[in-house]
């Protein structure tokens, strides 16, 4: 396969998320030291970037209230990123006393949303993490921006494309270097992912930008399809597709990494991740969760 | 490039056949007449009935006389049975039976454990049955299965299932389901594969037949239709586990792809609350949690 002839990318940089975004959704509190071993065999398997952990108080969640032992207790690889949630200044500065080298902010593209999730206006969202962001570039850390719901919205329902092109560019304006959109619910289809990065691609850079899927509805893959024929580099996934919906009890969530891996290398795209590494660390933490995987890769590759 | 797509997409839900054959729990005839009945108020165009197979190799379908006989049978609906050879067409036909399917295969190794057989003698029963049907007006769907990968065989060359396939369609199928028998497929296989295959056989003869065994189901139906192909075969719930890989998926799930469909704008005439609704009664029956995405995630909205 030439994925260059075909229009796709020759490389897509995957952004693992399931030591944060993953087990932030799972019902049993994982203890320190198996969130430390997670992030460690990930770190073997190749994966670019691995969302540590988030720097959020740990009255709203307690899974992540262990964050200053988890970013400390890690093996940093080199070339691999760490990032970690920062959802404000205090946060940013907790997050860099215990090591952090890199963070992540996390915006809406519905105005409910924001309110339900953060407690605060879409705008009021923007400025503290302005305030990030300017104490991020006089320390030379990179921040990285998500907008949620931006193929739909569990309290809003329908997302206006252009409402996610607004709050992406607002992020990209202030230092973002990249922005994941989210379809946060997993509403989202092939037809509305094209849609909304026609609008966002008017004002982001191509490069700039990811889009973190999730499988509620079984969409997760054909989104990230589209999104990559439209030149989308960077996919967020989570090992053994951890972390279910929170808006849909006992549904899906997070798409699996092994799935997206599988997708890729059969495009002929590099990745430079190796799937059976991935499929070990997705046991692991499975085991440890007492859960059977998400990942239909892992399911399939583990039966046969 | 993302493309065209088709306006309209045909949906053959193969749940009461391809799903119930895969799964372990033998269904009362009652029960499989109920889904089929239920199936029939969705808006899908067809529904594959059953297997005119020896029971003694098919538990599952033994019941495949009473079934043929005891469903409604709507108007603008067809009711496809698989017939394996000419006594199993005759007994269709003997049984009310309108159109019939028959099963190749791009793997040798396959034909051969699967039905005894080489390719080539297989594709001579065929011929026997093809003729009967076409004298008696009866049109013939082919299936070639493992057309992205064999359990036995591995990797499969695509001008093998273009060939296969040109040979079915040249003796009078009227159209070719290709099926990725283990789910091992991907975007990239899938087009290398139609590519080969669109070369032989009119894209409007084409069908795709997805496993979800590796989760790549929606995404290898989508670059299908990229390509022109407006026939897609599903399952009701994802029906049909995979008798290759113990406990992984099988089938594609039909509320999954039409959720799917329905978000590109696609008319499939098909009511998703129906078919989820038709989902919902299966899985009691069997007394199995569904395949669905979109079943899962509607139930607790």
């Amino acid at each position: 396969q030439e994925p260059q002839a075909s229009g796709l990318p020759e490389y897509i940089k995957i952004v693992e998320v399931g030591p944060r975004d993953g087990l932030q959704n799972e019902k049993v509190i994982v203890p320190t030291d198996t969130k430390i071993e997670l992030i460690n065999q990930l770190s073997k398997t190749g994966l670019p970037a691995i969302e540590v952990t988030s720097f959020v108080s740990s009255k709203w969640v307690p899974q992540m209230a262990d964050h200053k032992e988890v970013m400390r207790g890690i093996e940093r690889h080199p070339g691999v990123q760490y990032p970690v949630l920062t959802p404000n200044l205090q946060g940013f500065h907790s997050a860099i006393a215990a090591g952090a080298t890199e963070v992540s902010v996390f915006g809406a593209a519905s105005e409910s949303f924001s309110k339900m999730n953060i407690n605060c206006s879409i705008e009021e969202s923007i400025e503290r993490f302005e305030e990030v962001t300017k104490s991020a570039r006089n320390m030379n850390i990179p921040v990285r921006g998500y907008v949620s719901c931006a193929l739909g919205c569990p309290y809003e329902g329908n997302v206006v494309p252009d409402k996610v092109a607004e709050v992406s560019k607002r992020l990209y304006s202030m230092g973002c270097y990249e922005i994941s959109l989210g379809d946060t619910i997993g509403v989202g289809t092939p037809g509305s992912m094209k849609k909304m990065l026609e609008a966002v691609m008017k004002e982001i850079p191509l490069s700039a930008l990811a889009v973190h899927c999730h499988d509620t509805y079984g969409q997760a893959l054909a989104n990230i399809l589209t999104a990559i024929q439209m030149g989308v580099a960077v996919v967020d996934s989570s090992v053994a597709g951890l972390g279910g919906c929170p808006y849909a009890k006992g549904a899906a969530g997070n798409v699996a990494t092994e799935d997206v891996i599988y997708m890729l290398n059969g495009l002929g795209i590099s990745t430079g991740v190796n799937l059976c590494a991935v499929m070990e660390a997705g046991n692991f933490i499975c085991t440890a969760l007492n859960k059977k995987t998400n990942s239909k890769v892992a399911q399939a590759s583990f039966s046969t | 490039a993302t493309g065209a797509y088709p306006k309209r997409v045909k949906v053959v839900e193969v749940g009461p056949r391809d799903g119930l054959q895969n799964e372990k729990n033998v269904v009362p005839t009652p029960v499989k007449i109920n889904l089929i009945n239920m199936l029939s108020e969705t808006g899908l165009q067809v529904i594959e009935a059953t297997s005119f197979v020896s029971p003694k190799w098919v538990p599952q379908m033994a019941d495949h006389t009473e079934v043929m006989q005891g469903i409604n049978k709507l108007p603008g609906i067809s009711y496809p049975v698989l017939t394996p050879n000419l006594k199993g067409f005759q007994a269709a036909v003997a049984a009310g039976a309108k159109e019939v399917s028959i099963f190749g295969a791009a793997s040798e190794l396959f034909t051969q454990k699967n039905i005894n057989c080489s390719i080539e003698e297989s594709l001579e029963r065929f011929d026997e049955v093809l003729k009967a049907a076409r004298e008696a007006n009866i049109p013939v769907r082919g299936y070639v299965s493992c057309v992205l990968g064999c359990p036995y065989e591995g990797k499969i060359s695509a001008a093998k299932v273009a060939e296969v396939s040109k040979k079915m369609y040249s003796m009078g199928c009227y159209e070719i389901s290709l099926g990725d028998t283990i789910g091992v497929g991907t975007p990239g296989s899938m087009k290398e594969m139609l590519t080969a295959v669109m070369k032989e056989v009119p894209v409007g003869a084409l069908a795709v037949h997805c496993h979800d065994t590796y989760g790549q189901a929606l995404a290898n139906i989508l670059v299908a239709l990229q390509m022109g192909v407006s026939v897609v075969d599903a399952s009701v719930a994802g029906l049909g586990g995979c008798p290759y890989a113990q406990g992984a998926s099988g089938n594609v799930a039909t509320e999954d792809l039409v959720y799917m469909l329905n978000g590109l704008g696609i008319h499939t005439g098909v009511d998703l609350q129906k078919l989820m609704d038709t989902g919902t009664f299966i899985c009691n029956a069997l007394n199995r949690k569904t395949n669905s995405k979109v079943s899962q995630a509607s139930c607790r909205l």
